[in-house]
């Protein structure tokens, strides 16, 4: 863990809405170059919004704390001037445009790209990893079907070139068989170089792949470590994994396991 | 046959105007959901200019000409960025408020600067000079605005479809949060809309100028009808809006010719109703739906 360099650096965060409806409270997450780093937690826990604190999308947030990437503050900068630092980010629910192209829609992901860069090659190789979207290239992105459309956002994303690579939630809505497909994918990118930062439910798969994860509870860090031990903790098999405790009356056990968390 | 002809032509031309400035209005919408009800009076300001600099700098036409449409293209990137930006968290309804101010401070502006009294335009066509086409009698002027108001259009397709700024554009339009996840400039493409649709108004606002002479007042009519057209062709779409100006221009100078001139503006807006109770999101808008 401590051969690699620190990437992205968030500490003590502290987010709210509408300067008043505190989601985050005190968060603090690291991903180190070249890891998959995974954040687990049930609904409304928070992740989307750290995802997008991390990339300056709530305005004046957040209020407490600093987020860090490769060496430079993020604090108060504007999303498209943090996504040029070298972010991509896959929003919850795709965020494709709807009537523009396959195409059209994958070249504006290389839309801060020199021109000299290699464009076409890159181009060519998404079209390798997700050969669908070469088929469909002239077909308008919003008659696209939900896991097609998944794979052109993080196709898209992929063509910044980023050094970190956040995905909210990718496996959202997807076919078992297509879910394996996009961790496939994921784990292929991290082999090229990029370093992720996976939010997501399917914390089987998720723990599959990631080197690190973390565990939010209503804004709140309560567990972390390396992605082994973390499928190994009895209350993450049980509240994630599915994997049923003991003890028969449920809902009991559960508050008791909530509790134990601290 | 003949006066058939000479009513669709003359509509045509006054129709083409209309389509710039909705082209304008609707440029402004489908970026940033903001209507802009100063939209004319930065045309009219900014003819204002272009007659200063043709009079008093006696600039050639094609000059003063650039010089007002950069004048108006830096006054609405100007507004974008020193106005609405800071206040970009207001409501719709806030916003509309906020350029009706607008609208009234440009409009105090050059009356304050140029005066009340009309003045002629000194514009390089002549309106008594006429040329016959198969019967129909067409003016210099109207033949020199209807084919700059299809260059413009058809300048405005090529930006918009066929650049990487425009493709900026559109996925900014579509899909903010996205466009900015992916590093692409929004606030730069916001204030470039702007300054592009209002150096547009500035193009019909010249264009307008040697028929309806120059006065502070000149563009509340044309703006009125540019915006109905938008609403018509959907004000969402760009060819809605082309072709919702040519239709009210046709439809008031049919209306005009044929049954009575007093009411050709109160035929145009029941025409409107019409479409508006049989399509509601316009002829070729896509909005309502979206919103369903
Ligand atoms: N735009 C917003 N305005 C106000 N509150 C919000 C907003 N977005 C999220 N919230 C609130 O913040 C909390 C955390 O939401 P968030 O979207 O971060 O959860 P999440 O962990 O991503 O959940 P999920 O797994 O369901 O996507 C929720 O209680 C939600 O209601
Ligand atoms: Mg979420």
């Amino acid at each position: 863990m401590a051969d690699s360099k620190s990437l992205l650096n968030v500490s003590n965060i502290e987010t709210a809405y509408y300067g008043r409806l505190t989601v985050l409270r005190g968060v603090s997450l690291e991903v180190r170059q070249g890891h998959i780093v995974t954040l687990l937690g049930s609904n409304g826990a928070g992740k989307s919004t750290l995802l997008k604190t991390i990339m300056g999308m709530i305005p004046d947030q957040p209020e407490k704390g600093a987020v860090e990437f490769a060496g430079q503050r993020l604090n108060g900068r504007d999303p498209e001037d943090i996504a040029r630092l070298g972010i991509g980010y896959v929003l919850e629910g795709r965020g494709i445009f709807p009537e523009l192209t396959v195409e059209e829609n994958l070249r504006l992901g290389a839309y801060t790209r020199q021109s000299g860069t290699d464009i076409a090659g890159d181009l060519a190789r998404t079209h390798a990893l997700f050969p669908i979207l070469q088929e469909r290239r002239m077909q308008f992105a919003g008659t696209l079907s939900g896991g097609e459309q998944q794979m052109l956002a993080i196709a898209r994303a992929l063509l910044m070139r980023p050094r970190l690579l956040m995905l909210d939630e990718p496996s959202l809505g997807l076919a078992p068989r297509l879910v394996a497909e996009i961790f496939r994918v994921i784990a292929e990118i991290n082999r090229d170089g990029t370093s992720i930062l996976l939010v997501e439910q399917n914390a089987r798969m998720a723990l599959g792949v990631a080197h690190y994860g973390y565990v939010l509870e209503s804004g709140r860090l309560v567990l972390e470590g390396p992605a082994k031990e973390l499928v190994e903790n009895p209350n993450v098999q049980e509240l994630y994994l599915g994997v049923r405790g003991e003890l028969s009356v449920k809902g009991y056990k559960r508050y008791k396991i909530k509790r134990r968390w601290a | 046959m003949a006066l058939l002809g000479q009513y669709l032509v003359g509509g045509l031309a006054t129709g083409s105007l209309y389509a710039l400035v909705a082209l304008g209005i609707v440029l402004l919408y489908r970026s940033s959901r903001v209507l802009n009800f100063a939209h004319g009076d930065l045309a009219t300001f900014a003819t204002f200019v272009a007659f200063t600099l043709l009079t008093t700098f006696r600039l050639p036409f094609t000059m003063a000409t650039a010089g007002s449409l950069a004048v108006a293209a830096v006054a609405g990137a100007a507004f974008y960025l020193l106005i609405l930006r800071p206040t970009r968290d207001a409501t719709l309804l806030g916003i509309i408020v906020i350029t009706l101010g607008l609208a009234l401070v440009v409009n105090g502006a050059v009356v304050q600067i140029w005066g009340t009294e009309t003045k002629v335009f000194p514009f390089p066509l002549s309106d008594t000079k006429v040329y016959h086409l198969g019967g129909v009698v067409i003016s210099q002027v109207s033949i020199g605005s209807f084919l700059a108001g299809l260059v413009l259009m058809g300048l405005l397709y090529l930006l918009v479809q066929r650049t990487r700024i425009g493709l900026a554009m559109r996925a900014v339009s579509q899909n903010l949060v996205a466009a900015q996840a992916l590093g692409i400039p929004a606030k730069k493409i916001f204030a470039l809309t702007w300054g592009l649709a209002t150096a547009l108004g500035a193009c019909a606002g010249i264009l307008l100028a040697p028929v309806t002479f120059l006065d502070p007042f000149m563009m509340v009519d044309p703006f009125l009808k540019g915006f109905a057209a938008a609403v018509l062709g959907g004000i969402d779409s760009m060819p809605g809006a082309v072709l919702g100006g040519l239709v009210l221009g046709v439809a008031e100078s049919l209306f005009g010719g044929y049954v009575s001139v007093k009411f050709k503006t109160t035929m145009a807006f029941l025409i409107i109703i019409g479409v508006l109770i049989v399509r509601p999101e316009g002829m070729l808008g896509r909005e309502y739906k979206r919103r369903v």
